[in-house]
């Protein structure tokens, strides 16, 4: 397990597959390519817990499996707790001498639902008691395993099954819940935005988080063909292009202080990133400036806190 | 030699616990189960009991912590009571069906509405069918007993499954008793180390809880009920075994004068030592009646049960919760569907009572008694009784 993927590139990345071949996700899932660089971080001394979603269905139907590492799936909005238990549960039987745990990376994963909806209340406490585990959240901008469904993460225009375009609605009414900005409310050791068309910023993330004394947060990008309307193939770019428009910027929250891994300083337009994606194919040029503006509006701010943390 | 002590029910479930040398606690306080898990965060902070304690922000927290530390092999125990064994719900059903052992003591409490924070056992019943092992008590001893069987019940290879021990809500969880604290020698004796052959584990990788398709999901779910039934034979053993160290003898279905007798009461739970006076005094005015208390709910000792009512004409059944909208007590309608198929069998009466912390007295059990007698002759068209209610 390297620390330093950007420095060194992809000759430092395991060729075991801990996520293995043969699972079932959508052509272009790059929720499962998050899952499968991830694992590859993690290394084979870790305990994976998943909350009910795509990344569990895709990946566990009786009697085969696709995971190489110990897994456990219980519930949908209860990752954070059965993390909590395990991490509990682990450093007793090693202070107790009955079994030893040796660095054993607890990480509790769970789609945007399952994070910042159903399950937001788990994590909050997870989080507030200190636990040393990394939560990694898989964004795919909605509830996929059930049928595309709105999410507080879906963004604003986005049309979905339950928030859909129609003559009175242009699909979601409401901005993308800020998750990564709650987490690091709870001032939590460390907490990052990422992204798998950026693998090794991505992986270094993963070995950081799994490092830190405390809980770790990462909160990943994860492009979903199938509920975006948008082309397999284009899965990669449009990941891309969601960190080049500033759509989904890349950053780190280190014990309180922000620092911008991926800069943009020449940010492209967000139709660029929208108009390429069946979801949004409905909104109007008015629209899409309401969009662009807020991104602007979230953007800047995030660069002078940055920059206000940099300088400080 | 064990010391007699008096302490309140709920420390004594604090003090088993301690002796078990639990390694994880995870609980969420409601009451009256508070003083139990009070007890434990007290123990864990003056350095007594060596476990982690999670203060979880929630009941269904509590019980998903508690799957992820069973999990990797360490032994875990929580309580809880009425709404908190509700919010626990679908987290109960997993605990069971991917056999992660623990122990749950539940204070048993009505539910709302309206709000009651006192004892009944409507809690008990809508979690009846997840799969749990569920032993019900009726004093501090049985309670401090079960505990400690529990644990070695629940971590049994042969069983591996999640075990509750219900007391009644203040009836028994805030009442000072003379209890027996076990030494510690005799329960490292009686309760071997938790050794989970399936822990999640780097070195033996294994996949907990994959779901099923239709094609496996019925065999999962048989294997599951012919597994649970099949428990009844270790916790009887655990139960012998338990007599044969500390001398104190638990069955599944116990009766109490009823050899013989033409009408059986049956009871549950700390109530049972009021319906006991009850049968005194009645047999000493010369009735011929008896009790019949069932301490083993899930599995259902039906054999047990059956064996204990095949002489009698009446059996009462007291029930300390209503099945809305059915037409008898939950575990009257379980008794009747265990007699039914019989040829001979006695006629059995519902009356529910004791709801939300009501109390009866030996002087109402006598009249529940008569009521049920009355209930079951052949020309009574009523099916059911709620015992007590002014109107
Ligand atoms: C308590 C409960 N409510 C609802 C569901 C149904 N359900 C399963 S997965 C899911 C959506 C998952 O969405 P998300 O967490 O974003 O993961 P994704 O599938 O998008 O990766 C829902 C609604 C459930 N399993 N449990
Ligand atoms: S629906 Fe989306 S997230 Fe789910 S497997 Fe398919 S592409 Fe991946
Ligand atoms: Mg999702």
């Amino acid at each position: 397990m390297t620390e330093n993927y950007i420095a060194f590139g992809k000759r430092q990345v395991t060729k075991e597959e801990y996520f293995a071949p043969g699972h079932r996700a959508c052509i272009g899932c790059a929720e499962a390519l998050a899952v499968r660089l991830a694992a590859k971080a993690l290394g084979p001394n870790t305990i994976i817990v998943a909350a009910t979603g795509c990344m569990e269905i895709v990946a566990s139907q009786m009697p085969w499996t696709s995971w190489r590492l110990p897994w456990i799936h219980t519930l949908f909005e209860n990752t954070a707790a059965v993390a909590s238990g395990i991490e509990s549960g682990l450093r007793t039987l090693e202070s107790k001498g009955k079994k030893p745990v040796e660095g054993i990376n607890v990480v509790a994963t769970a789609g945007d639902g399952g994070t910042s909806d159903i399950g937001l209340q788990a994590l909050s406490g997870a989080l507030e008691r200190g636990h040393k585990f990394l939560y990694i959240c898989w964004d795919n901008e909605a509830y996929m395993n059930t049928g595309i469904q709105r999410s507080s993460s879906t963004p604003y225009g986005a049309s979905t099954t339950t928030a859909p375009a129609g003559k009175q609605s242009i699909g979601q009414m409401t901005w993308k819940k800020n998750l990564p900005a709650i987490v690091a409310a709870h001032n939590i050791p460390y907490v990052a935005t990422a992204c798998p068309s950026y693998p090794f910023d991505f992986m270094d993330k993963v070995v950081k988080g799994s490092k830190v004394d405390g809980p770790a947060y990462i909160h990943v990008f994860s492009v979903c063909p199938t509920g975006w309307r948008s082309a397999p193939e284009m899965s990669i770019e449009l990941g891309r292009l969601a960190v080049q428009t500033g759509v989904f910027p890349l950053f780190e929250i280190e014990n309180g202080k922000y620092k911008i891994n991926v800069n943009t300083p020449k940010r492209k337009p967000v139709a660029d990133y929208l108009k390429i994606q069946g979801r949004f194919r409905h909104l109007s040029e008015q629209e899409i400036k309401l969009i662009q503006d807020r991104v602007d509006k979230e953007y800047d701010a995030l660069v002078e806190r940055a920059e206000k943390d940099k300088a400080a | 030699m064990a010391k007699r002590v008096g302490m309140e029910v709920s420390l004594a479930i604090g003090e088993a616990a301690k002796l078990a040398d639990v390694d994880v606690v995870a609980a969420y306080p409601i009451t009256p189960q508070t003083h139990i898990v009070e007890h434990l965060a007290e123990l864990v902070a003056n350095g007594e009991l060596k476990s982690a304690y999670i203060p979880v922000e929630s009941e269904h927290s509590a019980m998903s912590a508690c799957l992820g530390s069973a999990a990797v092999g360490a032994r875990t125990f929580t309580a809880t009571a009425g709404q908190g064994l509700e919010l626990m719900h679908e987290v109960l059903y997993v605990a069971a069906s991917m056999q992660l052992p623990m122990v749950m003591a539940v204070a048993n409490r009505a539910l709302s509405a309206p709000l009651s924070v006192w004892g009944d056992h409507s809690d008990v019943m809508a979690v009846r069918d997840t799969g749990w092992i569920q032993i019900f008590t009726e004093n501090g001893q049985e309670v401090f007993d079960t505990v400690l069987c529990a644990f070695r019940i629940a971590e049994d290879p042969k069983v591996l499954l999640p075990v509750m021990v219900h007391l009644d809500g203040f009836h028994l969880s805030h009442m000072i008793e003379p209890i027996l604290i076990s030494e510690e020698d005799e329960v490292k004796r009686f309760l071997p180390p938790f050794k989970y052959p399936l822990a999640l584990d780097p070195k033996k990788p294994v996949t907990m809880g994959a779901f099923a398709p239709p094609v496996i999901y019925s065999e999962a779910r048989k294997a599951q009920e012919v597994h649970l039934a099949g428990t009844k034979e270790a916790i009887v053993k655990c139960w012998d075994e338990f007599a044969s160290i500390f001398g104190r003898r638990y069955l599944p279905v116990e009766t109490y004068r009823a050899e013989g007798a033409k009408t059986l009461l049956m009871t549950m739970g700390s109530f049972s030592e009021t319906a006991m006076e009850t049968i005194d005094k009645m047999r000493a005015d010369g009735k011929d009646i008896g009790l019949v208390r069932l301490r083993l709910w899930r599995p259902f000792p039906t054999t047990e049960l059956r064996q204990a009512v095949k002489d009698a004409e009446t059996l009462v059944v007291f029930d300390r919760a209503i099945s809305l909208g059915s037409q008898a007590g939950p575990v009257c309608s379980e008794v009747r569907s265990a007699l039914y198929n019989l040829e001979k069998k006695p006629r059995v009466a519902s009356v529910i009572g004791g709801l939300g912390g009501r109390d009866v007295t030996v002087a109402g059990f006598e009249e529940i008694i008569n009521i049920g007698i009355k209930m079951a002759k052949k020309e009574s068209q009523q099916e059911i009784e709620i015992f007590g209610v002014r109107e």
